[in-house]
Parts: structure tokens; sequence; C-alpha cells
């Protein structure tokens, strides 16, 4: 207890170190003890354990094939009918492979260590980011700049010390997928890109393992068992791989990730404390007695794509899927893509889901540098030939958490989906109105006007797209009026001209 | 336009909800249901199915003007599932489906982040 002695402010501070270093001194000795006090109960649970084993192997007492804390410990789920102990036997022999170890690979290995799963296998090569924290729930602050793999096995060890955690500090390469799958019952897909979803699928339906995906994007996720059951290539009683579900990759433009599209945590948490809830079932189910008689044996479920929509109302909707494609490139009986195409890269996963990397629209005369810009427009002023326009191109709710003095924000979305006849479709003296489209503000589209207009977005491509855009309209009046972006946007406004400018 | 006569016929325009998520949303004016309207007969006599549904909604309800991150080649573009009545429209008959009163057609993009 802290006493505060009356005093003058000096007397005050002096009497608070004093009462801290005597407050240090006990908790350092409280510390030593619980050390002493641990050391001694893991010794006792070790010999208990062995005299155990001991029993076990003479044989003389009634076997219990699980230690007693771990009944302690998985209890409450053992007597959940659906698990029971021939439920949790199975999941301590369980051998899971997580891809990922990020927004959804943190939840889903988290229920899973927690429930005893024998053997987790995390395989990621990035390391914790700050930009992650919000979502990726097993890693620290402190952790930041660490492998992902290695933080959260840190996190899960100190969750549940029993399970044999294997990391694979390594992004999934198709070299290497076949050997790291093999020693795995089950997959979880917890990745991030097309690529890499189709090299998951290719090989565990290859490999006979079941596989369950997930993906979130802002307030949204999806959720599927793939591969259930994992009959081999050619026999219709499967369930269906990614592929069946989607056999053609979509184009690169329409894939957004997180970083752009951004992401609640809960809604990437739900999906991932979902994955675990299937891996849990697949695990424990009972087994489908089929025999040799595998004709007869229908799938566990049917296949299913759950659909979370965070805003929505339902939540959650669920989609009966297709069963097994009889032309699919994997799982059908005449695959085209094999473990061997894979290893030696003839399946190209890159190629075949192609890059977005966006060619630039724009020549170097319609783009100038932030330095450039900063140095051309340095600050307000009244000066007319100072006078030009900046138009952010971010949507509103970006440009709401931090935007340059003076620039107007008409957001991309506005810009393309704005229709308007063009001056081609229009009588000579109707051209005119025509070319200014309505999400131009009047001023800024005058003609009377030569002032320069600067585009800006994030990181220097939409802004091209406008750029692009407003000269089709005619709005740079035959090369009059210059119109440009800011090359790699606000982020190199950041590093060129800013340094407080706050990077999200 | 349906043709007045089949309304003798006791054909009604067939009304159906149509939903956009997984980011399509974005491209129908960050509108998720629209309630659509569509005659019970086109003029060739057929009854609308999806491939007309298709056209209709470029033509009507969408606001971006990329249409290829809609349609390509005549069809939804790779990465889009269609649902039937909460099934995969390839249980259904894919783009040859015609439309029944009622029906709800959801067009879901395919995430891929994680």
């Amino acid at each position: 207890m802290l006493t505060i002695s009356m005093g003058s402010p000096d007397q005050v501070c002096a009497s608070l170190r004093a009462q801290i270093i005597v407050a240090e001194a006990q908790l350092a000795g409280l510390k030593r003890d619980l050390a002493n006090a641990e050391q001694a109960a893991r010794s006792e649970t070790a010999t208990i354990a062995e005299t155990q084993h001991e029993e076990d192997q003479n044989g003389e007492e009634r076997r219990w094939p699980l230690l007693q804390e771990e009944y302690k410990r998985y209890g409450r789920q053992m007597i959940v009918s659906q698990v029971g102990l021939k439920g949790q036997l199975k999941l301590r022999s369980a051998k899971v492979l997580l891809v990922g170890a990020g927004g959804l690979g943190c939840p889903a290995a988290q229920y899973l260590a927690g429930a005893g799963v024998g053997t987790i296998g995390l395989i990621d090569g990035d390391t914790v980011e700050v930009s992650n924290l919000h979502r990726q729930v097993l890693h620290r602050t402190k952790n930041v700049g660490k492998y992902k793999v290695d933080s959260a096995i840190e996190s899960l060890r100190e969750l549940n010390p029993h399970p044999t955690y294997i990391a694979h500090r390594t992004h999934l390469t198709p070299e290497e997928a076949p050997t790291i799958f093999k020693d795995y019952d089950l997959i979880l897909d917890c990745t991030d890109n097309p690529a890499t979803r189709y090299l998951i699928s290719d090989t565990a339906v290859l490999l006979g393992k079941p596989l369950v995906s997930a993906s979130a994007l802002r307030t949204e996720g999806q959720l599927m068992v793939l591969n259930n059951p994992p009959r081999p290539p050619g026999d219709k009683t499967g369930g269906p791989c990614y592929r069946c579900v989607f056999p053609k990759p979509p184009p690169a433009d329409s894939v957004v990730s997180c970083a752009d599209g951004g992401i609640l945590g809960p809604v990437v948490g739900t999906m991932g404390v979902l994955q675990a809830l299937e891996a849990i079932k697949v695990i424990t189910a009972p087994e489908v007695d089929g025999g040799s008689n595998s004709t007869t044996a229908s799938p566990r479920d049917p296949p299913y794509l759950h659909i979370f929509s965070a805003y929505s109302s339902p939540l959650f909707r669920t989609i009966r899927l297709r069963s097994r494609r009889v032309n699919c490139a994997v799982c059908s009986a005449e695959p085209t893509v094999t473990l061997d195409t894979i290893r030696s890269g003839s399946m190209d996963y890159v190629f075949f889901c192609g890059s977005a990397n966006l060619p630039s629209l724009l020549g170097p005369e319609e783009r100038i540098s932030a330095r450039e810009y900063n140095q051309r427009h340095p600050n307000v002023t009244s000066d007319s030939s100072q006078l030009h326009t900046i138009i952010d191109v971010r949507d509103e709710t970006q440009f709401g958490i931090c935007s340059l003095q003076n620039s107007i924000n008409i957001p991309i979305s506005n810009i393309l989906s704005s229709s308007y006849p063009t001056a081609l479709q229009k009588a000579d003296d109707e051209q005119q109105a025509a070319q200014v489209p309505s999400w131009l503000p009047s001023e800024v589209a005058s003609s009377e006007s030569t002032n320069p207009i600067y585009v800006v977005c994030r990181l220097g491509n939409d802004s091209q797209i406008v750029v692009k855009k407003m000269k089709e309209l005619g709005l740079d009046q035959h090369g009059k009026r210059f119109i440009g972006d800011i090359r790699g946007g606000l982020r190199s406004w950041k590093e060129q001209v800013d340094s407080s400018w706050p990077e999200y | 336009m349906a043709d007045t006569s089949n309304a003798d016929q006791g054909e009604f325009p067939i009304s159906i909800t149509v939903e956009f998520t997984g980011g399509l949303e974005l491209l129908f004016g960050n509108e998720r249901k629209h309630k659509v309207v569509l005659p019970a007969r086109l003029e060739d006599g057929s009854r609308p199915n999806i491939s007309y549904l298709l056209k209709y909604l470029v033509n009507n309800l969408m606001k971006d003007q990329r249409i290829d991150m809609f349609i390509m080649e005549d069809n939804v573009r790779p990465g889009i599932l269609v649902l039937i009545n909460d099934a995969d429209w390839e249980l259904e008959g894919e783009e040859t489906y015609e439309l029944q009163q009622g029906d709800n057609i959801v067009f879901v993009s395919t995430l891929h982040g994680g």
C-alpha cells in the first residue's frame, strides 16, 4: 500500500521512490519463489507422466490415454458428444498445416492449438509489421520484425505446450509444396493471393489431403471445405477442389488485397475461427465405413460456400456448391496438373494468374515528382500564375484520414461510374456542355482557364487512369492546359516533401 | 418491352431480387440489393434467362464503366460465382436458366485477402 506523506513536492517524490524500491524488491522475491515452485511442479508432472507410462507398459492398470492435465485442459470440449475421448485422440494424432500466419492463420492456429491438435505446422515467409497487429492476434507489438511463424509459435506455446509446432519460414513454392504437404493430414489455406490458392488446392488434391479454404476483405469473408472427402483424381465421390469452383483465375486487376481494400480484424478473425472449427469437424468426423465399396460412400457433407457479410442481415449465407468437375485440370480422370508439373515448374502459377503491375499509362512529360510539385506550388498564394488545381482521387474515407492542403476530393469511382456522351456523338453547339462531366467542379472545367490540373492518389496508379480520362474528355484543351499526376502518389509525398505525413 | 397481349394469358412481368457481394456492389452504385422487373416474354417469344439478365444489368444497373470487371466474353468474368436461389448456377443450367417469379440471384466476387 502506498502512503503519500505530506510535505514538499520533493519530499513526496523521494518517499515514492523509496516505496517503489521496496515494492520492486518484494516483487523480485515473489518471482523467484514462483520460478522455484514452477520448476518443482514441472518435475512432479514429469514423474507422474513417467509413472503412468511405466504402468501402461506393465499393463497392470487400466490405461489412461491422456495425461491428467489433458483431461482437465480438454474436458470442456471432450464432453461435447461430437468430440468425446475418441475425437480428442484423433485431434492429438492429427497433423495440420496452416499456410499463412496472418489474419486467418493466427486465430485458426490459436483454436487448433487450444483444442489439442498434436502437430501444427505454420508456413509463412513474412515478418510481423505494425499494420498486421489489429487483426493477426497471435503477434505482439514486441515481435514486430520477427518471422510471423516464430512469433505465432511463441504465443501458441504459451497457450498450449503439448502440441508439436513446426515452423516453415518461407513462402510456399511449387518446388517445395509437395514435400511439405505430404507430412500433414489436413491443410488450411490462410493465404492472400490467387496463385498460392491454386497451388495449395492442386497439391492438396494430388496428395489426398482435405483443404479448408478461407478468405476475407473489407467487411466480408468466404469459407469452403474442399477435396472432402479426399478421393483420388477421377473419383467422382470426392469433394470438389478450388479449380472445380473457379476453373479460371480472376483477372489480376480485379484482385484487391487487404492493404489496398482494407480489412476489419473481427471479420477475418471470424473466418479464421471458422476454419479451425471446420478443421476440428473434419478431424473428428466418424469414419465413413466405405471399405472397398467406395462408390456407395457419399461425401460426409455436400460441398458448401459460406459467405459472411458483417453489414448484411443475415450475417451468414450458405450456398450449395457443384460437385467435382468432369473436366477439372486436377481432380478429374484426365488431369493435366500433376505433382510432376507442379514440382518442375511447368505449371506456372504466377503466369496462370497474371500480374496486375500496371503499365505506365502516362509519358514522363505528363508526370511530376512530389518534390517538383512542391517546388512549383510551395504554398497558398493569390498570385494567379501560381493558381492550380490538385485533385485527390482516393475514396472519401481515405481522404478523410489525411489530405493535402487545398486538394479537392473526387473519388476515382465517381469518375469511372459517371456516364456522359462523348463529344463525337453530339452536335457542335452542344459539344461544350457535353464535355463537362458532372463530377468536375465547373470552375475547374472552365474553358477560359489554363491553370494546370494535378491528380494525386495513394501510390500513383489511379491518378494515371484519371489523367488519361480527363485528356480523353478534352479537358487539356489540345495541350494548352497541363494535366498530369504526381508520380508515386502520397507515399512519395511523404518520402520527398513531408516526413510528418501520416502513412496508413 | 413486354408484349401486352401476354397479360391475357396470365403472364405478368417477372420480379426478381439481384444481389451483389464480395466488392461487386461497388460497380453497382454501392447498393447490394436490387429489385429487378423483367418482361415475362422477350420479343422473340422466349423467356428471359440469366444471359438476358446479364445484359440487362450492364445496360440498366451498372454504374461503373469498367464492364470487364463484371462481364467478359458475354459471360460473367472468372472469379464471380452466380447463385440461383442459394445454389451454384452450375447446378441450375448456368446462363440458360430461365428466371422465375421471385427468384433470388446473387453475384459473388471471390475474395483473396487473408
